[in-house]
């Protein structure tokens, strides 16, 4: 039966519900599981075969070589596109994704991160 | 009356995206619609032949924000058929759900799109929150909400567990109720069926005669659709309907449009009961062997078509892609014909138009000659009647068959 | 002297008004926004949009008229502020009020109509051409219903002024309930003047970009929508002096806060209807307007007419 304000009873309703908006930032927000984000590097694990970076779609990953079986990553957030392709390529699994999301940043030079190959396993940014 | 040409883009609240139109008005009737594309070319398919196979696999997702798994499925699907592979049961049905979650997410947006374009936002606001809910489900699926990258050469990078499985049947069922509420909504609002009643009138001979393809054919009452006539994927072993409607107008688009999101929750119940065991995926090779392939995949727009041909190498030679809004984008100028300005914007987002997909340049390179050289589209158009005579294939009896159906 | 300053640019005029005004604006706006689910803007929103359009530099195209282009908004303004005088707020007495000012507060309430035609002409852009036409066509459509469903209550009160329709009506209660179907007639209508959907035709966002005000910017544009706000308030108070003018005679406080609640509660029912509709086009808006609308007031008309010979005076 076509009627006018066929929403009204919706709309009304609405009135006395919480609002769907999430107020991100005061919220935090959690995205879920095995949510691809940031890459991490584990210097201990990689073999300087640099098939990640053969494989990477937007060329972000770039392994360095800084001694005798020592290799460093740098990684430019700007151009990554977050695919995990490099996590699957590498087989001994020196690269890993994690959930982090938040990397905006209003300097471009302070996206390209490094993580620095041992005896400082610390990765610095 | 006096003349005057309107511009409506490149840059217009009307248009999500970047395209040019010039509209010549009398009052408020339009007497010419003349259509430029070509702003949002990227050169994709000349930066698919300087990478690899794995690189093009996301960079083909990166065509468009929502068809990307379509883009990216079909190019997969010409890729494993040229190298000849077979993929797992389990990679077809998971690829399946994931194309049908997508179908639902790039519905639920149009929805609201064409609430926006006829004023009523409170339309585009339900519509989009429940969009929410697929994105959510997505983001636990495959990783991400857009851009999903579930797809790899030789089958998916992901598996899918049975807590998944119950949180995906519980988001369809939600969805279904709140969908079976807009169907209501498009039958019953007056307000709605007075704007998207009568308005891009397509009748079904027009519809064959320009080649129109997804639910703009399918509101005519053609039944066109790749994943019944050409299937692909899981589309073989599931029951579905396809759904026509007979209104030729906006109005039969969006009941289309409705009775797919339906349809899809369907599909998607049969494939969480029936995904066989097995493994996700089968080892391919980097260097895919020399061949060509054309592989065909029903995006939410209409059909998509990918033409891959690949030498040897671990890059392939030539990639086409040709995205449905190009095929439906000649139906707007017969749509608007004798019609009112204020119908232009529902129009125009009726085929759900998606210019990141469709622009795309023809540069045909003549081999004998050395270096490249330009075409016009009368000498493309004879230079391939011969290039087929050359090989023994006639056109001539097709041409009949389509003279008999346009009478 | 100074008392009559005093109450056009204080109470009830100009600074009034101007508060009245944005806050009506953030009611509508939270309100249109809670019914969609949303969460809506703070209660500092219009004030804030106001100072942003009055600190951003006029850009007047080239082939504008700069003259004409400037005095639409002022126009405008002072046409809402000046109906609004006559219009009773706290008693039966509206500042000022004469035999025929209901037909006055009419016409200035077309002025803003004029004024955006005017101005988009002006503009010479094609777009705000296209929208300044359309204001004047929707003008042809909405107003004779609005007219004839205002000019029933007067019909009943036997007079011409807003004042002695007030007065009149505080002498017989409950009066006023035979006028509920030229009520909900204005009120749909008092859509269209206001142009919020389903009429926001002239000004329609997807079509074209602006329709009249497109071309202006900064100030202008900051005096064109505190124009628009105000003639809210004025167009929801002339429905309710009009058409609930009960507990006027009582004290002035009592009146007052009787009448924001009246105004507001207009403002909701405006708020309400514009979540719930598409928007119509402008052939369809004639349709509905000449079908429906006016044969309504007609009917309106005719009741009051035929209770005439039977009511006691």
């Amino acid at each position: 039966m076509i009627r006018p304000a066929k929403m009204i009873r919706q709309v009304l309703s609405s009135l006395f519900k919480k609002p769907a908006t999430n107020l991100y930032p005061f919220n935090k927000f959690e995205m879920p599981d095995k949510f691809r984000g940031k890459i991490v590097f584990d210097p201990e694990l990689c073999v300087g075969c640099k098939l990640c970076m053969k494989d990477c779609p937007a060329g972000a990953i770039n392994i360095k070589k800084v001694g005798e079986k020592k290799f460093e990553a740098e990684f430019d957030l700007g151009k990554c596109v977050y695919c995990a392709q490099c996590t699957e390529t590498c087989f001994k699994k020196a690269l890993k994704f994690t959930g982090e999301f938040e990397l905006a940043s209003l300097d471009r030079e302070k996206l390209k991160i490094t993580f620095n190959a041992k005896p400082d396993d610390t990765a610095s940014k | 009356m006096h003349k005057f040409t309107v511009p409506i883009g490149p840059q217009h609240p009307a248009l999500k995206e970047p395209e040019s139109f010039n509209v010549l008005l009398s009052g408020e009737r339009i007497m010419k619609f003349s259509a430029r594309l070509g702003y949002n070319h990227r050169g994709i398919e000349k930066a698919c032949e300087e990478r690899t196979y794995i690189q093009n696999v996301y960079l083909t997702e990166r065509v468009c924000g929502i068809c990307s798994h379509a883009h990216s499925s079909c190019f997969v699907q010409a890729v494993e058929e040229i190298a000849g592979l077979e993929i797992p049961r389990r990679a077809n049905y998971i690829r399946t759900l994931v194309g049908e979650l997508e179908r639902i997410h790039s519905h639920l947006l149009w929805l609201g799109v064409a609430g926006h374009e006829v004023g009523f936002d409170t339309l585009l606001m339900y519509a989009w929150r429940d969009r929410e809910i697929v994105m959510d489900i997505l983001a636990k699926l495959t990783g991400n909400r857009v851009n999903y990258g579930i797809n790899t050469i030789g089958g998916v990078r992901r598996d899918i567990n049975t807590d998944q499985i119950k949180d995906v049947s519980k988001a369809v069922k939600k969805l279904k109720e709140r969908t079976e509420y807009y169907v209501r909504v498009a039958k019953e609002e007056v307000t709605l069926i007075k704007r998207l009643s009568g308005v891009g009138v397509l009748l079904p001979k027009d519809v064959l005669k320009l080649g129109a393809v997804g639910p703009t054919a399918r509101a005519s009452g053609i039944e066109r659709d790749t994943r019944k006539d050409d299937p692909y994927g899981a589309y073989g072993e599931l029951d579905f309907r396809v759904i026509t409607d007979d209104h030729n107008d906006v109005y039969g688009r969006t009941l289309v449009r409705l009775g797919e999101l339906l349809e899809s929750y369907k599909m998607i119940s049969q494939i969480l009961e029936n995904i066989p065991e097995g493994p996700i995926t089968v080892k391919a090779p980097r260097k895919i062997p020399a061949g060509e392939a054309v592989s065909r995949y029903e995006a939410p727009r209409g059909e998509n078509v990918h033409y891959v041909k690949s030498n040897g190498t671990d890059k392939p030679e030539r990639v086409k892609i040709r995205a449905p809004t190009l095929a439906n984008i000649q139906t707007v100028a017969k749509m608007l014909e004798d019609r009112n300005l204020a119908d232009l914007p529902i129009v125009i987002a009726a085929i759900d138009p998606c210019f990141s997909c469709t622009d795309r340049l023809t540069l045909v390179k003549d081999v004998g000659h050395g270096k490249g050289r330009k075409m016009r589209w009368e000498d493309l158009h004879s230079h391939s009647i011969q290039w087929y005579k050359a090989r023994g294939i006639d056109f001539s009896d097709l041409n009949k068959k389509m003279e008999k159906l346009l009478k | 002297m100074i008392g009559s300053l005093l109450s056009i640019f204080i109470f009830p005029g100009f600074l009034f008004l101007m508060v009245f005004g944005l806050s009506a604006e953030f009611i509508d706006r939270k309100l249109y926004a809670r019914l969609q689910n949303r969460v809506g803007p703070p209660w500092f929103q219009p004030v804030a949009d106001l100072i942003k359009l009055f600190s951003k530099e006029d850009i007047i195209p080239e082939e504008a008229n700069p003259a004409m282009f400037k005095a639409m908004p002022i126009l405008a303004l002072t046409a809402t502020i000046t109906s609004f005088f006559y219009i009773p707020t706290w008693r039966n007495e509206a500042l000022y009020h004469f035999n025929g000012d209901l037909i006055i507060v009419l016409y200035l309430l077309t002025l803003p109509a004029l004024s955006y035609f005017l101005g988009g002409w002006y503009s010479t852009s094609l777009f705000s051409k296209i929208g300044a036409v359309r204001t004047l066509t929707q003008l042809f459509a909405y107003e004779v219903p609005l007219l004839m469903s205002i000019l029933a209550p007067a019909l009943l009160a036997d007079t011409w002024s807003l004042t002695e329709m007030a007065v009149f009506y505080s002498a017989h209660p409950w009066y006023w309930l035979f006028n509920i179907l030229g009520f909900f007639v204005a009120l749909i209508t008092l859509l269209g003047k206001l142009e919020k959907v389903p009429f926001d035709i002239p000004e329609a966002e997807t079509e074209i970009v602006a329709g009249t005000f497109t071309e202006y910017s900064g100030r202008l544009l900051g005096l064109f929508r505190l124009s628009m706000d105000i003639e809210l308030i004025v167009g929801a108070s002339l429905l309710a002096a009009v058409y609930m003018p009960f507990g006027l005679a009582i004290s002035p406080i009592f009146a007052f806060i009787l009448f924001l609640i009246k105004v507001l509660s207009i403002v909701a029912m405006v708020s309400v209807l514009r979540t719930v509709f598409a928007r119509l086009r402008i052939d369809q808006m004639v349709n509905f307007c000449w079908r429906y609308l006016a044969p309504f007031s007609f009917l309106q008309i005719l009741i009051i007419l035929a209770l005439k010979g039977f009511l006691v005076r």
